[in-house]
């Protein structure tokens, strides 16, 4: 298999502290690669070392075949183009922004028009050249982030948690577009993120990431499969917990993630398990609600992060859950920090890893 | 009081009848003030770049030099530059004492210090990732430095205005290195204080030049104000 690029004993550091330690990947022609794993395991600044905007202070990467250097980093950087996760834009129209990189390689105007009309068609943003790229929602920002990189249909697009702060719809569209440049375009994708349900159903390949490190790489079936002997690096992961299952007598899973939280499961496991709870699955009350749903814990409000449209909140209920909801429901119920809570969610909901 | 009045109405009288000595250092004001921010932009705006995006050593001592510097006294600067541009002054063999060129490089060495330090400031708060976007999307490193400088057009447009309202608002530098020679380096500052200090049928003039230095400076922050507005 042909490679898009190759990273040897890639390291580095910023002030004496190690970010990436020792990383080894090789990226195929083609293909989605995920890289999963916790906040700080070094995702950002390893896609910033493949977008050649960060120098690693040891190693040797091959782009394309050839080994990068000071002297043609910059050529190199054409052909490789990365989305932030915290949206970055021009303080201008939508087309001025898409049409950024498109200059910068000297593209006729007429050519330039059609390339920015069907980057901004590929995100579902037609006919939005002229408002302004700041006036636009948080969702509608990162599509536009999305356009212009995709504009340039470099060989490689490395994608920064493209999902993590956006609602659903805007996420759907998103992944939909992540999937199409891949199959049609024939794009490379390298994407970071700590969202384990990402990473089961988009890549082709997953590289564990933790401390710097990369602990394994495989295919989500290989890696979701079998349990992963660094196990621990996925419990940092949001709303990711390992535990000890044990059979039910009603056919269920039981898992005991410790702290005296247990969550049941359909999947049938036992022992040492881990489990995936996705923020959106999680119902938030302020009571509890009598329902068909297995888990119902008790908690407070530890944490509000507000995220344009939606608010993420992290709820202690003996474990800490990541919960996602939208602003109008989070004013609505009138919520705020340190309040008694309870959380709801099906045991079909839960995946098991 | 009725002198003052009298003094206001031959005053407007003179700025509406075009009054070529008038405009003749209405227009000089302009010139001078004008060139000396381009000057003080050419060489503030990349030092402030330097600032804002590099990190070296003694980088904040450079910083709050030139801060401190925004409010010099321009009578001591005027003097300095005065010593430096006289005969006997290490500049004397140029031959810029009592010349526009002295007044337009003393104004933009006044307004220096307000150039790096607004334009530094205005840099610093534009986000950081957009030097990394901008180099993503395929700049090299000075197209990228100058998107940077694009997001910061808003306070770079706004120091050059402070810097332009200091300059031809400013009396000490232009009065000591131009020497207010009449049609040649004589401009508003320089002329409202001679004709104030003449009195008699002179104060209408110093008050007819009074009157549109302030319509300048109040209209250049009001075109500014409208412009941000647009902007946003």
């Amino acid at each position: 298999m042909i490679s898009a690029a190759e990273l040897r004993d890639v390291t580095k550091s910023f002030r004496g502290r190690i970010v990436l330690d020792k990383i080894n990947l090789t990226i195929h022609q083609g293909e989605i690669l995920a890289l999963l794993g916790p906040n700080g395991s070094g995702k950002t600044t390893l896609l910033k070392i493949l977008a050649f905007i960060e120098k690693p202070s040891k190693g040797e990467i091959k782009f394309q075949g050839e080994i990068v250097t000071d002297n043609n980093a910059e050529r190199m950087r054409m052909q490789s183009t990365m989305v932030f996760q915290k949206t970055a834009l021009f303080s201008t129209t939508v087309y001025n922004n898409v049409g950024y990189g498109l200059k910068l390689r000297r593209t006729p105007k007429s050519k330039l028009d059609s390339e920015v009309k069907k980057a901004l068609s590929l995100v579902k943003l037609d006919g939005f050249e002229k408002r302004l790229a700041k006036k636009l929602s948080g969702g509608e920002q990162q599509r536009v982030a999305l356009a212009r990189a995709l504009a340039l249909n470099t060989k490689v697009l490395l994608l920064d948690e493209p999902t993590a702060n956006l609602d659903p719809k805007n996420a759907a569209i998103i992944e939909e577009v992540i999937a199409v440049a891949n199959r049609e375009l024939k794009t490379t994708i390298v994407i970071a993120t700590h969202n384990m349900f990402q990473a089961k159903s988009l890549p082709h390949r997953i590289a564990l990431m933790s401390e710097g490190r990369i602990t394994e790489v495989g295919a989500p079936a290989e890696i979701f499969g079998k349990l992963s002997k660094n196990l621990a690096s996925f419990a940092a992961v949001d709303n990711t917990f390992t535990g000890t299952a044990k059979a039910t007598e009603a056919g269920t899973t039981m898992v005991d993630i410790g702290n005296g939280v247990q969550i049941e499961v359909t999947v049938q496991r036992q022992g040492a398990t881990a489990v995936f709870v996705n923020p959106q699955d999680i119902i938030l009350s302020k009571s509890a609600v009598k329902s068909s749903a297995r888990n119902v814990f008790k908690g407070r409000i530890t944490e509000i992060l507000d995220l344009d449209a939606l608010v993420k909140l992290k709820v202690d209920a003996g474990k800490p859950f990541m919960i996602q909801i939208t602003k109008r429901s989070f004013s609505e119920m009138a919520l705020n920090l340190n309040a008694e809570v309870f959380i709801t969610f099906k045991a079909s909901s839960v995946h098991v890893v | 009081m009725n002198e003052i009045l009298d003094g206001v109405i031959k005053a407007l009288q003179l700025i509406f009848s075009g009054d070529p000595k008038i405009y003749g250092i209405v227009s000089r004001s302009i010139f001078f003030s004008g060139t000396a921010i381009i000057l003080a932009a050419l060489w503030g705006i990349p030092i402030a770049m330097l600032l804002a995006l590099k990190n070296y050593p003694g980088k904040t001592i450079i910083k709050g030099f030139f801060n401190s510097l925004m409010g010099i006294p321009t009578v001591a600067l005027g003097l300095i530059l005065f010593l430096i541009f006289s005969n006997a002054g290490p500049l004397g063999f140029l031959r810029l004492l009592y010349t526009p060129a002295a007044v337009i490089l003393g104004q933009a060495i006044l307004v220096t210090p307000i150039v790096i330090s607004i334009a530094t400031t205005a840099i610093e708060a534009v986000d950081p990732e957009i030097m990394s976007l901008a180099k993503t999307l395929g700049a090299s490193e000075s197209q990228a430095s100058f998107a940077v400088l694009k997001e910061a057009l808003g306070g770079v447009m706004l120091a050059n205005t402070a810097s332009f309202n200091r300059a031809i608002a400013e009396l000490g530098v232009a009065l000591l290195v131009g020497g207010n020679i009449a049609g040649l380096t004589d401009n508003l500052t320089t002329s409202i204080s001679t004709y104030t200090q003449r009195g008699g049928s002179d104060l209408a003039l110093a008050i007819a030049l009074a009157i549109i230095l302030l319509v300048i400076v109040f209209g250049i922050n009001l075109i500014l104000l409208i412009i941000q507005r647009l902007r946003k």
